[in-house]
């Protein structure tokens, strides 16, 4: 692939990753991509670099545009290996004059690669360097989302280079939001925020006012991944806006899994009531999805009703392994229940609605347990407890 | 009251504030945080805090 124009002088020098189905754990179902740029001025910069493995590419299209040892500059906006993988022998290639980095950064870049003799140069929020034709200045944003990551603008350029803040697990032969279906953009970018960046909600909204302060105006963002804004920007901000006040919907999720079909049972039943409530209702077993797709759509659901049976005293470990992930990612403001069969103990119930509550779920009901094999009786309760707590989301919302 | 900021991410513990998300309540100062007392932001230690 070549290289792409970004803005007169800026290129898009980054790799492809076609075939990535696991990124660290997160499904990439459609790959991803691992954006670096290249700046041609008096002081020829690169931001960022690559994923380990995909250094040759990343020379290969700087080399379309200039020889790669007339890079002066690197900026690592991310330390993170997708980004910075790359660095050392990219460092050892070009021998750039200075390595701007936060001061995390060079934390985490001393932590990552043991070389205490790169030319680092430190930068904080407000520091401005010059390129000859093109300023850059900084903004450290702090757990959006590790210790080191920054924006940099130029604002010449009209560009914001924002690391992962923004992007999106999609591989693409585009590179730009209005290249490509909008409705799977943004779905892409919805569950990369929920993935990633929910747990970091309230580091969203001081970034967003410390960038109105600063009067920034941009027409493009370059992210780290997937399809860089230019037609959407707008629309990708008002959506970060809401992600990251966690603004629910009329919907409710019945995610569960089950061991002889009990359990599975009383899920089909639970959404039946949710459905008599009118609202949207997602089911998921956990043996067919993957934990990082359901984060999707709790992002903006109002209620999320567990299942599991019990096993060995505990829970089923998929719903173990679901719950343990959602609660790092802090979704706030849920209303939830929890409900599943049991042979002898049946702890399962009480172990999630334990869950729910250090999550601070609201847990109006108890939850309900079935000995067994639920009977038609049983199945009515569970109509029942999916209607109250559709009637719940009703009267939150 | 001190403030204190968290070296590891930025966050601000304002002992007028507390934290009480988290069961502190405001007028709590960062030295009567519990010894278990987190960063609601990033989960780093008391230790990670100085004062700002």
């Amino acid at each position: 692939m070549e290289p792409v124009v970004v803005k007169d002088n800026v290129y898009w020098v980054g790799s492809v990753d076609w075939n990535v189905r696991n990124f660290h754990g997160y499904s990439t179902h459609q790959g991803t991509t691992y954006n670096a740029f290249l700046a041609i001025d008096d002081k020829v910069t690169l931001f960022d670099t690559v994923k380990p493995g995909f250094g040759g590419e990343l020379v290969d299209k700087i080399r379309q545009i200039t020889d790669p040892e007339k890079i002066d500059y690197i900026v690592v906006d991310h330390v993170e290996m997708d980004h910075s993988g790359c660095l050392p022998e990219i460092v050892s290639l070009v021998k750039p004059e200075k390595i701007f980095c936060s001061p995390m950064g060079k934390d985490a870049l001393l932590h990552h690669f043991h070389r205490d003799d790169w030319p680092y140069q430190v930068v904080k929020t407000g520091d401005r360097i010059s390129l000859g034709k093109r300023t850059v200045e900084f903004l450290e944003t702090r757990m959006l989302h590790w210790p080191d990551s920054m924006f940099s603008y130029i604002p010449e350029d009209k560009l914001l280079i924002s690391n992962d803040g923004f992007g999106q697990h999609w591989a693409t032969s585009e590179r730009f939001d209005d290249e490509v279906d909008s409705s799977e953009l943004f779905k892409q970018a919805a569950k990369y925020y929920a993935n990633i960046l929910l747990p970091f909600s309230s580091r969203v909204t001081a970034a967003f006012q410390e960038v109105r302060e600063k009067n920034w105006a941009f027409d493009t963002i370059a992210t780290d991944h997937g399809l860089i804004w230019r037609r959407d920007v707008d629309k990708i901000l008002q959506s970060y806006v809401k992600w990251s006040r966690q603004e629910a919907t009329a919907k409710a999720l019945v995610v569960y899994d089950t061991m002889w079909h009990s359990t599975a049972k009383m899920a089909s039943a639970v959404l039946d009531g949710l459905l008599l409530e009118g609202l949207s209702v997602r089911l998921f077993d956990l043996r067919a999805n993957s934990r990082d797709d359901i984060m999707t759509d709790v992002l903006d659901a109002k209620a999320i009703v567990f299942g599991s049976s019990t096993i060995n005293n505990g829970m089923l470990p998929q719903m173990a392994d679901m719950l343990s992930y959602m609660k790092g990612l802090k979704p706030t403001g849920k209303i939830g229940a929890a409900f599943g069969s049991y042979g002898w103990s049946g702890e399962a119930v009480k172990l999630l609605n334990h869950m729910m509550e250090e999550m601070k779920f609201e847990v109006p009901d108890p939850g309900i347990r079935v000995k067994y094999v639920p009977t038609d009786a049983d199945l009515a309760k569970c109509v029942e407890l999916g209607r109250k707590i559709g009637k719940a989301v009703n009267e939150r919302l | 009251m001190k403030s204190y900021t968290c070296e590891i991410c930025g966050y601000v513990y304002d002992p007028e504030v507390g934290d009480p998300d988290n069961g502190i309540g405001p007028g709590t100062a960062f030295e009567d945080l519990p010894d278990d007392w987190v960063c609601p932001m990033c989960g780093a230690g008391k230790d990670a805090f100085s004062a700002s």
